[in-house]
Order: C-alpha cells, then structure tokens, then sequence
C-alpha cells in the first residue's frame, strides 16, 4: 500500500478543491454579480471581463463561479441520493436473493426499461420545478443504474467461499451485507462514483437543453453551454468555457477515483486470498 | 431457469404497458389544443377532441389498446392519421442501424482500450486513454455534436452535417451520411465502457489465480485476455448492454442536432403534440428492446458464473 | 439618386454586383437600407430567371406529426411545402395590393356582401383533373364547415353560403366585409380538387411543384410540375427540404454549402455569418411581434397602475439591440406599426423610465414578486429578453420571477391560461385583423383578457367607416386606448431573418411570412 499521495491524484484534489471553493465563496470571489448586464454580447476576454461576456452581456467568469455552486451542488446532492438507494437495495438484492432480489430487480427493470426522458417530462411537468425535485428524480432515475451494477457485483461475490463462510458461520444478514459483500464490491463502485457523478452534470445539463432544468437567470455549466451555443460555430469561447469547465471538473474527479480505485483494490489484495 | 426469465420479462414488459399507459394518462395538456397549437379556436378543438374519442372512460381505452398491440396493431396517430406501425418501423430500422453503426465502432475499441490500459496500468497509455476518454464523456452530448459538426463538416469538409437517411439510399451514402451522428455516439458511451472494461478486469486480477498464472510465467496480456477477461465478462456484458439500451433510448440529443430521423425525434415531436398512441407505442418499444437486452445480460451472467448457474 | 440606385440595383440583379457591395454604394448614395432593399427587391424580380437545378433548403419548425393536410398547417414548414404544391385563389403581394392567382377575376355587390370570383381556365391538377369551379367550392365549404379542423375556419366564419353558379364561385356574406379577398389568400386555403374531401392529405395542387417524398419531420422533396400554368414560378426541376428544427445545425447546413437557403438566422450570429463571403443574410420586417401578455382582469394585472409600471420597467432599446441585434424594431405596446395601412405614426413611444415605473408600481400598491412565466419556444430569445426585463425592473424597483416553462404545452399549459406569460404574433394583413383577433371582447385569443366595450364600438364602427382618414382616426384611438390600457406589453417588433447562398438569385424581402411568405423556391432561381 502507497503512502504518498500520486501526483494525478493530488492535481485532481487542488482543482476540485478549487472549483468548490469558487462555488462556496462565489458571492465574494466573483467579479461582478450574476445576472447584472456588464458589457456587449460575446465580448472576448480582458482585463475588465477576465473570460469574456456571454449572450446577454454578463460577465462570463461570475457566471461561471455561481454555476459551480448549482452544477455541484445538485449533481453531489443527486449522485448522493443515487448511491445511497442504488447500494443499499442493489446489496440487499445481492444478499438476500429469492423473492426479495426478484422483487427489487423487476421493479428497477421497470423503472429502468421506460426512456428516462419521458420520465423526466412527465414527472416535472407534473411536479412543481424546484431543487429538490429536480435532485430527486434525478438521483431516483439514477439509482437504478447504480442498483444493477451493485447488484450484479454483489451477486458474484455473494457467491463466494468466504460470504458462505460467513453465512455458516451464523453472521446475521446486514453484517453480511456490510461487512462481506460491501467492502468487496468497492472498487468497481468507487470507479462508478466518478462516473455518475459527471453523468448527473450531463443530465442536469440535457434537462436544461428541454428547458425543464434549472430557473433563468441561474444557470448551471451546462445550461451555459446551450445558452452560448450559437457562438460555437464562429469560434467565439462562451461556450467552450463552460464545456471546458465539466470536462476539467470529470477529469478531477475521476482522477481521485482513480487513485482511491488503486488503494481499495491493494487493500483488498489480502482480504480474499 | 432461463425460462423462468423470460416469463418475468414478459411480465414486466405487461407492467410497463399499464404503467405507460396511467403515465401518459396524467401527461398534462392536451392532445387537441397542441396539434391546432397558439392558432385553436374553441370549435375546431371540441370538433378535434370528440373525432379523437378523448372522452371515452381510460380502462376501455387502455383494454382496446392492449389488445390491439398483441394482434400487432399499434394503432393510429392523433396528429396525422397515419399507421403508427407503418411510420414507425422506418424510423426503428434507422435507430437500430445508427445504435449497430457506434456500437460496432464502440464496444470493441472500449474493450480493446480497456485491456490496453490494464495492461500499461499507471504507465502512460493508461493515463493518456483515461484522460481523453474522460474528457469526451464529460461533455454535453449537443456540444460534442456541435463541434464534430465544426470540424468535419464546416471546416474540413469531410462529411455532411445533416444525416437525412431516406428510403432508397445506398448503403454507403448511409454510412457516409450517418458518420458523425456515430461518431459522437461513439465518444458518448465509450469512456463508460472502457473504465468498467478496466476496472472489473483489474478486480480479477487481484484474484489468486491470476498470480498463478504470472507464475507460470505467462506473458501479462495473454493473462489478461485468457485469464482475467472471460472471468470479467459478467461486469462487462453488463455496462455494454447498458450502453447499447442507451444508444437505442437515448439520442434524441444527437438526432435532433444531425437532423437523424430516428425513434427518439419521432416520440419527442409526439410527445409534445400529446399524440398519446404513438407515445405509448414507442414507450413499449423502447420498454421491450431494453428488457431483452436485460435479458441477454443475465443469461450471460448465469452462463459465465458456474456458481450461479449451479444454484444450491 | 434614384436613378443612380436603380441602375446599381439592376447591376446587382443581373450578378454584376453583390449585395454587400450594392448595399454599401446604396449607402454612399444616402439611401438608407431599406430603401436600398426595396430597390433590389424591385430589380431582382425584373432580372431574367435561370431555369433548371435543384434547389436545398433548410427549414426549421417541422416535425414528425405535420401533415400535407392544408387544413392541419401550422408550422414554418408545412405552410412553404403548401405553396410548393397548392395554389390560391388570389395572393397579397408585398406592397399590400391583391394579385390574381386561380381566380382571374372578382367582383362584388355594393354592399360587399355577395362576392362573385371567375376561375381561371385550363388550369390542371397534380393528378391530372382539370380545375373547376366545383372545386374551389369544396374547398372552401370544407374549410368553412363548423366540423372541419381547419386553421382558416375561424375567418371565414363570416360566410353565409358558397355556391357554384355557371361555372362562377359566389360566396354571400352575413355582414358586408371589404376584404373579402384578403382573407381568401390565407395560407390554408390551397386549392385541391374536390375539395380534398376524399383525400386531404393527398398532397395534390395545382402548385409549380409535385410532391414525391413527404418524410413528415425530416425531408420532403418535390419535382417541377411540367404543366404549370405560369411560367414565371417554379425555377428549378427540383427541391429538397430538409426540416432543421435546430438553430445552430441549421447555420451550419448552410455554412457548409448544404444547402442554398436556411430560414429563421438567430439574429444575434446574423452579424458572424454575413462575414462569409458566399451568405447573404435577408431581414424582412413587418408586423410579427414579440410580446409580454398580462390579464387585466387578474390579479395584481388588474390594476393599470401595475401594468404601466411595467410597460415603463422594460428596456425596448435595450431588447432591439440584444435580443434582436438590430433586426427589428421598438415596440410601443399596440400590435400595429408602420407594416398596417392607416397607420398613426404620432402616437408618443414609451421608453424606459424607471423613476416614473416605480412612482407607477408605488401607486399600484403591489408588493413582492411578480412571476412571469416564459420559455424558449415561445418566441427566439423570450428567456433572454425576460432575464432583461427582470434586471430593468429591478432598477425601478419592481421584483420579476422568471418560471422557465418546458416548450412542450407551453401553447396549451401557459399561453392564455397563466396571468403573466411571453408569447408573440404574426400579424395580420390589415388592423382590422389583428384587432379582431386579439383584442375584441369576443375574440377567442383575446390572450390579454382585454374587454372594453368602448374599444368594441370603435373597431366594428371602422368596419362600415368608408372616410379614410375617419378610419384611420378610429384606429389611433385604439392604438392609444391598447397603448395605454391595454394588457399586452409590446417591446418590440421583430424582422424575418435568414440567410442564403450567393448562388440564389431573386431574392426580395416580403415581410408577412418567413422564406418570403413562403415563396423563395418558387419565385427564386439557382445562378448557374
């Protein structure tokens, strides 16, 4: 087991650090305000507007710094949500098979086999559009991806000589669960945690493009991208910046999965041999 | 057991027709007042909603519906008459073939980069495959479009940037046509591929046979690709037909930027329009292909696990 | 000058010239642009076609549920596919006066109530059949019929009966009606034979084009029509729409030489794309407007203090230059501008005046937030202009919430139904129209809940007004009674903008649809 941090890994940590702390202190980092209207339409960078202004004339760095708040904010909230459900059941399911497993898994199949799209419409056109409902359909609709995985894990490791060990040793189910099957089913779910994580940014910003997302003049990175879209074409970087943004905060992100993927997995090297 | 599956699998696919069916039942709008749009009259809406039979109790409409489907009738469209299966099955076919066109472009590049990033584990083909395959997936789908479109169709001129596949097309001229709405597909699903690929291989390579076979002195990729691959192929099936469901589920983004007259396009004009049949039936559609391709990953799970296959 | 413009417009026409070149030497002239774009309009439709190619286009606004219905259009694309395939019975042409088209011939009683239309001989359908007066009957009876689901059927209300005497259509009216004509020229009304009562999506007319593919959403192509009456339509052997519902595919279409023409340019990249040396951009402004509507008679929009601190909140200038970059105009809160006939052009203009807003708001009593409900497909740039309003607001103090709708059901879920909400319209050929429309008590899109009976008298007075200038006096009183009390807030006018290809010749500005009210395949030619 390494005891120093990798380089990769600590490159990922200062960034995010840095874009959270942008995102916590926006109201004092920022520049000017978010939605007060500062120069032209599209001006490129300067000393004034250090990335530019976007479609509207707002200056496009105080933009982004408040969009951090809402695109973390949500997505973190979200992928919480997600996890948290998707594990606990995708475990149980594992665990307990029988009817439980079959119950569980019919009913994420279900859930799972309608576009989530039209979900997404239906719901929120039906549910007043605010935060928290947009965090929990989005951390609902997503727990049933981290369900299948966690489960499909689970299943091959509930299966194993020393979860059958356990069992005929008399453990009790949850210490089973989360002592046996959890910390064995780790590494793949660390390397999901990345990934859905960047995938509720996406889909935060797909909501944003039907216009079911967050409420004007707020906006997260995503949203942004579409409200400079026009300007891609013509080279003009408002909406580059913020792609940029989602890509440098993924690659942070799963730079840190990454590594803590590493350690689980030397951890574990032990464990089942 | 395996037929014991497939008989869950119909069932499930019965509860999503009831559950499409309330779902689009509680759909707010209506149907009239969106064909006619901000230009209805009063008169041309009721005269539109009663030719509809909007009035009828849901369960007749629901029983009706149900049994039209089994005898393979999907009904008609509100909006335009027309056969909902008849327009409907050019637009699945041209789905179909734009999920088959990034899927064999996708599934076997993510695989092979993930075997190549297990084997240069933290050497640099594994840090440079992690890094950009990240960076495309961390784009919003639109954008990616955009710049694709960009690149290759406004300053390199290499492809069209409208992919209108029409009837009577060539073969080629539809590939052509459909290489960068596959393109972006392809850098959509293949960062996900590729880290699942990498990550339960490397789970197995912890395993003690795997050091078995290092010590039998076996070459690292014959390893991986003999050894640690068929033991991770449960995982793998899985995020790939995850992917593939995606690829046929989930474009509408990409149809509508590359102008592809796919599945996705067609439910969401519909949607809109609250043309309910053709929302149900491309809801069922949708519901049917992911549950079979569920299907294929659990039989794959079974037939690969001997442990699972064996049940005590 | 004139002289001089027309000899530089005729040198444009002909190719000699670009149109930025000829623009910028109108300019030196002391022309100013519209006048110049009026003078190429002019020598463009006098410049000799070429004949023969395949025209492109990329049209945005269609999708998978249209259909060839012409009773069932309601978009961008299928009201251009209607003018490729259908006919007429007469056309308004850009100058406002009535062109002959199916019909050759009208005439009408004294009292304008029975209207006798004489039908163009040797005319023949896309199937062969030959046009009869019978045919115009049934059109127009289908249209007409309380039953039918067609767009026109609410103007034509009006109509006692149509009949087929001798050959000759006579439509008898309830009320005698002037503009008669005018309304026949709706874009619904195409000509099909029998009516379309056998089959109405047969996609069959007497157009310069055949329909051969209608792939509803993606792609229609046509052919030319070898039997088509006249000659001075129709240029090309064939066209290709591509339906492009998305801004900035539909740019690209264009910037990659996908195709000739692509309608509706997002007016903010007008200014980019114009800097390629093979793209025209055309702006076309006439009535079509963007608008903020309020209920008057809901709460807090019931009360007119509140309504003119909010017409006074808005930044018109501000929205003229950032929303639509120049193409188009301020509004003054009344649906009619200089695009009308017996138009009022001394009406004082509203600007924004935040101290007299707020003095406004302060008298109006209201307090807190008030939530205005918008969304993209509402009209282009409607969650822009309202993210501008909310900030000129809260200069005069006046708090705005912006409730950002899912376009889908916006037109059945928001659009008349919520108190506060942005909307636009397309104008109307006379303001007779487009008050009857929108602001007359009765008016099913009466979208402002505007009723006052005093407005009700003047409008149905300047029906029967025959005096001009009485007319033209009935009308500013309206326009100043909208302008004042009115619940629509009206910032600002917008032009049609889209962009061609230098290869497309004949282009002129008409402002009343987009693509030249739906014209430019049929009236322009590829350069060969």
């Amino acid at each position: 087991m390494k005891t120093s941090i990798p380089l990769n890994a600590l490159i990922g940590m200062i960034i995010t650090a840095t874009i959270v702390i942008m995102a916590v202190f926006a109201p004092l980092l920022a520049p000017y305000s978010m939605t007060e209207i500062v120069g032209d339409v599209w001006e490129p960078m300067s000393s004034e507007h250090w990335l530019g202004t976007d479609t509207l004339g707002r200056d496009l760095l105080s933009r982004l710094m408040y969009g951090a708040r809402v695109t973390l904010g949500i997505a973190a909230l979200a992928t919480i949500l997600s996890f948290s459900m998707g594990t606990m059941l995708g475990l149980s399911a594992a665990a307990f098979g029988g009817w439980i497993d079959q119950t569980l898994s019919r009913l994420v199949d279900l859930l799972m086999a309608i576009p989530t799209l039209i979900l997404a419409l239906v719901i929120l056109s039906v549910l007043a559009p605010s935060v928290l409902t947009l965090v929990v359909v989005m951390g609902v609709l997503d727990s049933t991806r981290v369900f299948r995985l966690v489960r499909s894990v689970g299943v091959d490791i509930a299966v194993m000589d020393f979860v059958e060990a356990a069992r005929l040793r008399g453990e009790g189910r949850l210490w089973v669960i989360f002592r046996e099957i959890l910390p064995n089913a780790l590494s793949p779910l660390v390397a999901e945690l990345g990934l859905r994580f960047i995938f509720m940014v996406l889909f935060l910003s797909a909501l944003s493009f039907l216009g079911l997302g967050i409420q004007p003049p707020a906006a997260d990175w995503g949203g942004m991208v579409k409200e400079n879209k026009d300007g891609i074409a013509f080279g003009i970087p408002a909406a580059l910046i913020p792609a940029g943004a989602i890509a440098v905060l993924a690659i942070s992100i799963n730079m840190i999965a990454d590594w803590v993927l590493n350690l689980t997995s030397s951890l574990k090297g032990g464990k089942d041999v | 057991m395996i037929a014991q599956r497939l008989a869950l699998s119909l069932l499930i696919l019965w509860a999503v027709s009831v559950v499409i069916f309330i779902g689009t039942e509680i759909l707010p709008g209506d149907v009239a007042q969106n064909i006619l749009g901000q230009s209805a009259t009063p008169e041309a809406l009721e005269n539109l909603r009663t030719e509809m039979g909007l009035n009828d109790p849901a369960l007749s409409r629901y029983l009706s519906w149900a049994g039209g489907i089994i005898q393979g009738d999907l009904g008609t469209a509100l909006t335009n008459g027309r056969d909902i299966a008849e327009s409907m099955t050019s637009r699945l076919i041209n789905t179909l073939f734009l999920a088959a066109f990034a899927a064999v472009m996708s599934v076997p590049l993510a695989i092979f980069l993930g075997l190549l990033a297990v084997r240069y584990r933290d050497r640099w083909p594994d840090k440079l495959i992690s890094a950009t395959t990240l960076a495309s997936i961390s784009l919003p789908e639109f954008f990616i479009g955009y710049v694709l479109i960009l690149i290759f169709a406004v300053n390199i001129p290499l492809f069209p940037s409208v992919a209108s596949v029409y009837d009577g097309m060539g073969f080629f001229a539809r590939l052509n046509a459909m290489a960068l709405p596959a393109m972006a597909l392809t850098l959509v699903v293949l960062a996900h591929m590729m880290r699942m690929t990498r990550a339960a291989i490397l789970n197995v390579m912890e395993s003690a046979y795997i050091e078995t076979a290092e010590l039998k002195g076996l070459s690292s990729f014959k390893i991986i690709y003999r050894h640690a691959l068929p033991n991770a192929i449960a995982p793998i099936v899985n995020v790939v037909m995850l992917n593939l469901a995606y690829l046929i589920v989930g474009v509408v983004v990409i149809e509508v930027i590359f102008v592809y007259p796919g599945l996705g396009q067609y439910l969401v004009d519909h949607v809109s329009k609250r043309d309910i049949p053709v929302v149900q039936a491309c809801g069922l559609i949708f519901a049917a292909i992911f549950i079979g391709l569920n299907l294929v990953a659990d039989i794959t799970a079974l037939l690969t696990n001997p442990r699972l296959r064996h049940p005590k | 000058m004139t002289k001089d413009l027309k000899q530089l417009a005729a040198m444009a026409a002909s190719g000699a010239l670009n149109r930025r070149a000829f623009m910028s030497r109108a300019a030196a002239l002391g022309a100013s642009t519209a006048m110049a774009g009026s003078f190429l309009g002019t020598a463009a439709r006098a410049a000799t076609p070429q004949k023969g190619g395949t025209f492109k286009v990329a049209i945005s606004g269609g999708q998978s549920t249209d259909s060839l219905d012409p009773a069932r259009s309601t978009n961008d694309t299928t009201l251009v596919v209607l003018k490729h395939f259908g006919d007429y019975l007469v056309e308004v042409d850009v100058d406002g006066s009535l062109v002959m088209r199916l019909a050759s011939a009208i005439e009408s009683s004294a009292d304008a109530k029975v209207w006798t239309f004489t039908i163009r001989e040797g005319i023949s359908f896309h199937n062969g059949a030959t046009l009869a007066a019978s045919d115009v009957v049934a059109t127009l009876r289908r249209h007409a019929d309380e039953t039918s689901q067609s767009g026109a059927l609410g103007i034509l209300r009006g109509i006692d009966t149509i009949e087929d005497v001798d050959g000759k259509v006579v439509i008898t009216l309830a009320d005698g009606n002037a503009d008669l004509p005018y309304l026949l020229a709706d874009y619904h009304l195409v000509i099909q034979p029998n009516g379309g009562l056998d089959a109405p999506d047969a996609g069959i007319g007497t157009g310069p084009y055949k329909v051969v593919q209608a792939d509803h959403g993606v792609r229609y192509t046509f052919e030319k029509f070898a039997d088509y009456w006249d000659d001075s339509r129709g240029h090309v052997d064939a066209v290709e729409l591509l339906v492009i519902a998305d801004d900035t595919a539909r740019i690209a279409a264009l910037q990659s030489g996908q195709v000739h023409i692509a309608n509706r340019v997002p007016p903010k990249i007008a200014g980019l794309i114009e800097r390629h040396p093979q793209i025209d951009i055309h702006s076309a402004g006439g009535p079509g407007h963007y608008v903020f509507n309020m209920f008057c008679d809901t709460a807090p929009f019931d009360n007119n203090d509140l309504r003119l601190a909010l017409k006074y909140a808005i930044d018109r200038q501000q929205m003229v230059d950032s929303i639509l970059f120049g193409h188009g105009s301020v509004g003054n809160d009344t649906p009619i501008n200089s695009a009308y006939p017996l138009f009022s052009g001394d009406i004082e203009q509203r600007t924004y005046d935040p101290e007299k807003a707020a003095a406004h708001y302060k008298a109006s009593g209201h307090d807190g937030p008030i939530v205005l409900r918008t969304a993209d497909g509402s009209f282009p740039g409607a969650v822009d202009a309202a993210q501008l309003f909310q900030q000129s607001a809260q200069a005069a103090g006046i708090q705005i919430e912006i409730k950002r709708e899912p376009n889908d059901g916006y037109w059945s879920e928001v659009w008349n139904k919520q108190p506060f909400c942005t909307s636009y319209w397309g104008g109307r050929p006379t303001q007779d129209a487009m008050y009857s429309t929108a602001y007359l008590s009765t008016a099913d899109w009466n979208d402002t809940n505007f009723r006052r009976d005093d407005f009700d008298a003047k409008l149905l007075a300047a029906r029967v007004e025959t005096n001009p200038e009485a007319r033209t006096s009935l009308y500013r009183d309206m326009s100043v009674m909208v302008n004042n009390e009115g619940g629509a807030m009206i910032p600002m006018f917008a032009n049609w903008v889209e962009g061609t290809r230098s290869e497309v010749e004949g282009w002129y500005d008409d402002p009343a649809q987009t693509m030249m009210n739906g014209m430019a395949t049929i009236k322009c030619w590829l350069k060969a």
